[in-house]
């Protein structure tokens, strides 16, 4: 009898026991930073840990708690840290895309107003004004941006340029579409895409490209509509785009995407400038001989950007430290600390240029030209709020298959007016 | 004693009828405890943690998600205004939602037709006896042991339908034995059926459970029946119809629903194989984008109720099945 009783007292012992971990989970870091990010890759987590380092040099006894999640672009991340925010219980500080990917934090109360810290620090005057309008939202700022990456661009390998006796990248779509009979003929394939994202991403820099960047921003601000017939034209730029692509059999990451560049299966893809730390790092090419780039078709001298940013939850347990943590992210010397490292350009135009090569260097000059000019990008959650985004996904994936571009239209124009 | 048991079947069955016989050995009984409340009360303490757990974390969220279908929830403010069936209205509109519907019920009648005959298949060659057969039975079970995910991103690069020179995969494999013309742009096709492709990497997963569960099922079937009905002249085939397919009515059953409700539930697999590709977008997939992705808190609930009934209608006939049988 007694060892039956023994085991009830032990399995007492045990949940009890289990039941404290948990509280000291909860109790123990008062003293701690707890960061929420989806930085996991390679280069963006040296840089992650770069920063942590220089915070708690700077803090000392302060622990960094990096919550990073890995997985899907940063959507698993999103998905756990809905479900912390929907319970009142916030990391101190977490990353979302700058822009209006943020609204739905910002109405719902999550995050505070950044609007004193910018005054404070002078960040103003010292981050582009395209960026800063466009990390505006109801005439407040509410995050810190990090880094800036820019997704207008068209990756292509030289030497098969010069196989294909190519003259150089295409200036504007329709030049593409004249190269891509050309480049179709010879048995490649004009351009490479990848997953759904990637094709939203081609949407939007065809978009850019035919509307120019004010019709661009009045799009998706509301000022014009999709049925418009600048729109309905541009639109059917793009399907003549997805009609020479390899939609049909579109690889299913953006790195295998652009190693059909690089072996020359593919002549040209669309993809963000984080491509050039794959490029560089992971397949060793170097910029300008192995690899090349240059602005999306019509994009010349516009700059689509997106950049991760940093908040300051409603309920965080040390804002205290987060402020401190916002100041190193939007400090010169935090942003050269965490960009080299993930190839990405800092968000400030008085950052030492010294430190970015290669591609790199050649982005953040015309980063920091004051004749460039900046627009968001739909797709890296800066120009479309998360439930018209979700849409967008939607109608596109269905275009992708019912090749009906009038629908397309129709659908995102009223899904537009519904979740504003 | 010991000595006597050893000495033959005879000893056993004097054993076992002698034994009662012998009260003298029997040790003393320790007088039963007082019993405190009612007969029931142990047991039911016994059972209530699990009780309390599957009802709030089960029972309890699943009501709380039937009334979020009901409610126009969107983003991080959770709102319970009440909006009566107009979820369920829009959802039936929603040109995925419709599609997805349709791919579901494609990848199920694929996916369990295709994993039930190939299991009934394997089980009933290892059941002749195949040589080595514990080592194929290994082999064909292991798959289940790989999580989806991971099945998913081997077989995102076995269904590969580049062409030229980026063949890859299954395709590739085709090309080399001389059956190119088989050629398939699998579950990237522009047909209807693209997701029955889907069935492949799960059939490969699963097929061998089910096979497991056909197995056990024809070992049950007692010796002495097939025995008795070659005696009586009866041909394989006529033993196999008239003996072993009756006795493998419940397992044919059990494993149909369960089949049944892991091709409804498939998430995993379909979002590491193809994400965003909506020939292969299922409502499970849908509840998850538009809810994390977009905030529509109110149809994510909405698709979950939907699922749940479809669910319901497939468990439901099962445990009134079993319930019936039972209390035979």
């Amino acid at each position: 009898m007694w060892k039956g009783r023994l085991a009830i007292l032990a399995i007492l012992v045990v949940s009890v026991l289990a039941g404290l971990s948990m509280f000291t989970v909860r109790g123990a870091g008062n003293n701690q930073l707890e960061v929420y990010s989806w930085w996991t890759g390679p280069g963006e987590e040296d840089g992650l840990a770069a920063m942590a380092k220089a915070f708690e040099g700077a803090n000392p006894g302060v622990r960094f708690v990096n919550a990073a999640v890995s997985g899907g672009a940063g959507s698993n991340a999103k998905a756990i840290l809905a479900s912390r925010l929907l319970a009142n219980d916030p990391p101190d500080s977490y990353q979302r895309h700058a822009g209006l990917e943020l609204l739905d934090d910002v109405r719902s109360g999550k995050v505070q107003d950044l609007t004193e810290l910018y005054h404070q620090q002078g960040w103003t005057k010292v981050f582009p004004k395209g960026l800063v309008d466009n990390l505006t939202i109801d005439g407040r700022i509410y995050a810190v941006p990090v880094n800036i990456h820019r997704a207008n661009l068209m990756w292509y390998s030289p030497r098969t340029l010069k196989d294909l006796g190519l003259p150089g990248p295409p200036k504007t779509w329709a030049e593409f579409l004249q190269q891509a009979d050309a480049i179709k003929a010879k048995g490649r394939t004009p351009l490479a895409v990848g997953p759904e994202w990637s094709q939203k991403h081609l949407l939007e820099t065809v978009l850019l490209g035919e509307l120019g960047a004010d019709k661009y921003e009045r799009l998706f601000n509301g000022g014009i509509s999709w049925l418009s017939p600048d729109v309905t034209a541009a639109l059917g730029t793009f399907a003549k785009v997805l009609g020479v692509s390899d939609v049909k059999s579109a690889a299913g990451d953006w790195q295998p995407q652009l190693d059909k560049v690089l072996s020359g299966s593919a002549v040209y893809a669309v993809m963000g400038d984080w491509s050039s730390s794959y490029l560089e790092q992971s397949k060793k090419l170097r910029w300008e001989t192995d690899y090349n780039v240059a602005a999306s078709p019509g994009t010349e001298g516009v700059y689509d950007f997106l950049s991760d940013s940093f908040t300051l939850p409603t309920g965080a347990r040390r804002p205290d430290l987060a402020r401190k943590w916002l100041v190193e992210c939007g400090s010169a010397a935090g942003q050269n600390l965490f960009n080299p490292l993930k190839g990405s350009i800092p968000a400030r135009t008085d950052a030492d240029a010294g430190l970015y090569k290669g591609y790199l260097g050649w982005a953040l000059r015309q980063w920091r030209d004051p004749n460039t000019r900046i627009v968001g990008s739909l797709t890296h959650g800066v120009v479309a709020n998360n439930a018209y985004n979700a849409e967008i996904d939607s109608a596109l994936g269905l275009f992708v298959q019912h090749g009906d571009q009038g629908r397309f239209a129709r659908t995102v124009e009223q899904q537009f007016r519904e979740t504003q | 004693m010991t000595s006597v048991d050893r000495s033959g079947p005879a000893a056993h069955v004097a054993r076992h009828s002698s034994e009662p016989a012998r009260p003298a050995f029997v040790p003393p009984q320790r007088r039963p405890r007082k019993q405190r409340g009612p007969r029931w009360l142990p047991g039911l303490v016994l059972v209530s943690p699990s009780l309390i757990l599957i009802g709030v974390f089960v029972y309890g969220f699943l009501g709380w998600n039937v009334r979020v279908s009901f409610t126009n929830w969107r983003g991080l403010s959770p709102k319970y205004h009440f909006v009566g069936l107009s979820n369920y209205t829009a959802l039936l509109r929603d040109e995925r939602f419709r599609a997805d519907v349709r791919n579901l019920v494609i990848f199920t009648l694929v996916f369990v037709a295709g994993a039930m005959l190939l299991g009934f298949l394997m089980a009933m060659l290892l059941d002749r006896g195949v040589r080595g057969e514990a080592f194929l039975r290994g082999v064909y079970l292991f798959p289940m042991a790989i999580s989806f995910i991971a099945t998913a991103i081997v077989w995102r690069w076995l269904l590969d339908n580049g062409s030229g020179a980026d063949t890859a995969g299954i395709n590739k494999l085709l090309t080399v034995v001389g059956l190119g013309f088989l050629r398939s742009d699998w579950h990237k096709s522009d047909s209807i059926w693209a997701i029955s492709a889907v069935a492949l990497p799960a059939g490969w997963a699963l097929s061998g459970y089910v096979m497991a569960l056909f197995l056990a099922g024809m070992r049950g079937v007692n010796e002495t029946l097939r025995e008795s009905a070659r005696m009586d002249g009866a041909s394989e085939v006529q033993i196999f119809w008239y003996i072993v397919r009756p006795a493998l009515r419940p397992v044919t059953f059990s494993a149909l629903l369960i089949m049944v409700h892991i091709s409804l539930k498939t998430f995993d697999l379909l979002y590491a194989l193809d994400q965003g590709n909506l020939r292969i977008d299922t409502p499970s997939l849908y509840m998850w984008f538009t809810t994390f992705d977009g905030g529509f808190y109110d149809r994510g609930a909405t698709i979950a109720t939907v699922l749940l009934i479809g669910v319901a209608l497939v468990v439901g006939p099962y445990v009134w099945y079993s319930l019936r049988t039972e209390r035979r």
